[in-house]
């Protein structure tokens, strides 16, 4: 029993000490005082060199805290007691924060560098003329197949996933929102359609994919198709092209009738306090060699056209992640629907999960 | 006299507090939470909505079964266990290394037994080696209730080894002395005296395993759905906390309706 006091006693001080120390450490690199800026953005969601980079060209400490769903960011940000002056929602999630007045519109004075972004990327439905955001990172939703077990360019379309020969083959990610979307595009119905009888039918074609799904799976599904467990897979391009990365068999496609197709953007919530570190880190982040810096490290796409320029013609002219006009003329935003129609997608979507 | 009435008093504060900061609190907040709807206005409807869907109430009837299967597997595997580990001689190292997956994190664990399960896991190559075809063995009901089972062994086999570690030896002499075979001694008095000890292990199991939210998503690829999926997407998808805690006091009564079920008559027993 002493002994045990003992142990415990010493892993306490130990803890403490630890903790004192990083503390000592943060305080030195400047966290407390006027010239930091506080980031809430996604897990590994930006280049840390560039970061280190910031702060030598203008002096901000920028401290990043992260988050891994809108829901979660939005949650804690409304709460209160929080500071972060920059947060990444996805589109529907601007249209909210908007909505609950938990956003302050953007002071374009303040803004350089706004015209290296692509008009495709600009002025979409949940922030017209870009009043309250800047778009960070987009990408689309599409399928990932495995070459070794599906042939290169036959799976370009939502309906073949039906198809028997994929029978217990395909993995979903575990979201209503895109699961539902891609059963409504291949109805020819909007993603965003709040019509009953259109989720209805919807929620009825996925029963129908039952015999095909072998999993509904969120992050690890990477692992799972990096390692050869499934032919085919939905989920987002950044996933996708994680995937890619680790075993060169896998191929992203974006069906050609269309998809979905999701914007992070940097915003500035109500919390925010520091203004000028704010528009210094924004202007930074428009500068295209930063942003082609981002881009080469996380490997999504940029919608900073210059930064594209800067970027591999092998990534430039990748189709699978810079689909061309036709088909980025198909992609559909989510808009924020009514808390009733979030649920109804999200009943209907347990419903299919639940079917066999 | 009063003086030493409010001393002892004091004695009770820490955890009185305790109980009401991490108990009743909780369990308050989750009871009044059940009644407001999205739009924060009092309701009885996610009451309503839980007993008139067909979702819900299949969703609740896959819970108890799974968690029923799990805890009935649990058994059947911890007790002839825990009764040999207390014949060993060194049953306190036995029943060590029983306890020692505890130590390890779930996910750590849910993530082996993914590599133990794939479709060119250990498992399947051990197959392949004599000769059997790769079976697809992760995202079914099977492994799922295997896995399950496997985590929880160890918290009924400890309940189970505790009460027969207390029954007397002279109990088993006299059983022998007077005739009864092994068989008879193993079903008229272990079993019966180590009753409680199987009771608390289901109290311990079988709660749980109604929510394996992770288990079931990681193992059983969401083609399992238990209440524990259902919570967690109501607080963090759509942010309908009433319904969410609708669900958690569900399994609160539920929790209660199994303590009632298992708990021993204490009276009875002790006189």
């Amino acid at each position: 029993m002493k002994k045990f006091v003992i142990t415990m006693i010493t892993i306490l001080l130990l803890c403490a000490g630890l903790g004192y120390g990083s503390h000592e450490l943060t305080k030195s690199t400047g966290d407390s005082g006027d010239k930091v800026l506080n980031l809430y953005n996604w897990g590994d969601y930006i280049d840390p060199a560039l970061l280190t980079k910031f702060q030598k060209e203008t002096g901000y400490h920028v401290n990043v805290e992260t988050f891994d769903s809108n829901e979660a960011m939005y949650t804690k940000i409304k709460q209160g007691g929080t500071s972060y002056d920059l947060t990444v929602p996805s589109d529907y999630m601007v249209q909210k924060m908007k909505a609950d007045h938990m956003l302050i519109p953007l002071d374009k004075s303040k803004l350089t560098g706004m015209n290296n972004y692509g008009s495709a990327f600009l002025n979409k439905s949940f922030d017209p003329n870009n009043r309250y955001s800047i778009p960070y990172f987009w990408g689309t939703l599409g399928i990932i197949y495995n070459d070794q077990d599906v042939k290169p360019g036959t799976l370009t379309h939502w309906n073949q996933l039906w198809n028997p020969k994929y029978k217990d083959g395909i993995m979903l990610i575990d979201s209503a929102r895109d699961i539902m979307g891609f059963s409504l595009i291949s109805l020819n119905k909007s993603v965003n359609t709040t019509n009953s009888a259109d989720l209805l039918a919807a929620r009825n074609k996925l029963f129908q994919l039952s015999p095909n799904v072998k999993a509904v799976v969120a992050d690890e599904i990477k692992m799972y198709m990096a390692e050869g467990e499934a032919p085919v897979a939905v989920d987002w391009s950044g996933e996708a092209s994680e995937m890619m990365s680790q075993n060169s068999h896998l191929h992203y496609v974006v069906p050609t009738e269309g998809s979905n197709m999701w914007f992070d953007n940097l915003v500035i919530p109500k919390t925010a306090k520091h203004f000028k570190a704010i528009y210094a880190f924004l202007n930074f982040m428009n500068q295209p060699k930063n942003a082609a810096q981002n881009a080469a490290y996380i490997g999504y796409s940029t919608p900073n056209n210059q930064a594209l320029k800067l970027l591999p013609k092998s990534v430039r002219d990748d189709q699978q992640f810079y689909p061309p006009q036709t088909v980025l003329k198909r992609l559909q935003v989510y808009s924020n629907l009514s808390p009733e129609k979030v649920q109804e997608y999200n009943d209907l979507y347990l419903e299919f999960k639940m079917h066999h | 006299m009063a003086m030493k009435k409010s001393y002892k008093g004091l004695f009770y504060a820490p955890y009185l507090l305790w109980l009401a900061l991490f108990v009743i609190a909780p369990v308050a907040l989750i009871i009044y939470y059940s009644f407001f709807d999205i739009h924060h206005q009092f309701t009885l409807r996610n009451y309503q909505d839980f007993f008139e869907s067909g979702t819900y109430l299949t969703m609740t009837a896959n819970s108890v079964l799974y968690a029923f299967l799990i805890t009935l597997i649990s058994i059947l595997i911890s007790y002839p266990m825990a009764l040999v580990i207390s014949r060993l001689q060194h049953r306190n190292l036995w029943i060590l290394l029983v306890i020692l997956p505890t130590w390890i994190n779930l996910l750590l664990k849910a993530y082996a037994f993914i590599g133990l399960l794939s479709r060119d896991g250990l498992v399947n190559s051990l197959f392949s080696f004599f000769g059997i075809p790769a079976q697809q063995m992760l995202f079914t009901d099977t492994s799922f209730i295997l896995v399950a089972a496997y985590i929880q062994i160890p918290f009924m086999i400890l309940p189970i080894y505790n009460s027969l570690t207390d029954i007397s030896d002279s109990y088993l002499r006299a059983s022998s002395d007077l005739g009864a075979t092994k068989w008879q001694t193993l079903t008229k008095i272990i079993i019966p005296m180590t009753m409680p000890g199987i009771k608390s292990g289901i109290q311990i199991v079988f709660i749980p395993s109604l929510s394996l939210f992770m288990l079931s998503r990681l193992i059983g690829g969401n083609k399992i759905i238990t209440l524990g999926t259902a919570v967690e997407e109501h607080f963090l998808t759509t942010m309908n906390w009433g319904m969410g805690s609708t669900i958690g006091v569900v399994l609160i009564v539920s929790m209660v309706v199994v303590m009632l079920f298992t708990s021993t008559k204490r009276k009875g027993r002790r006189a």
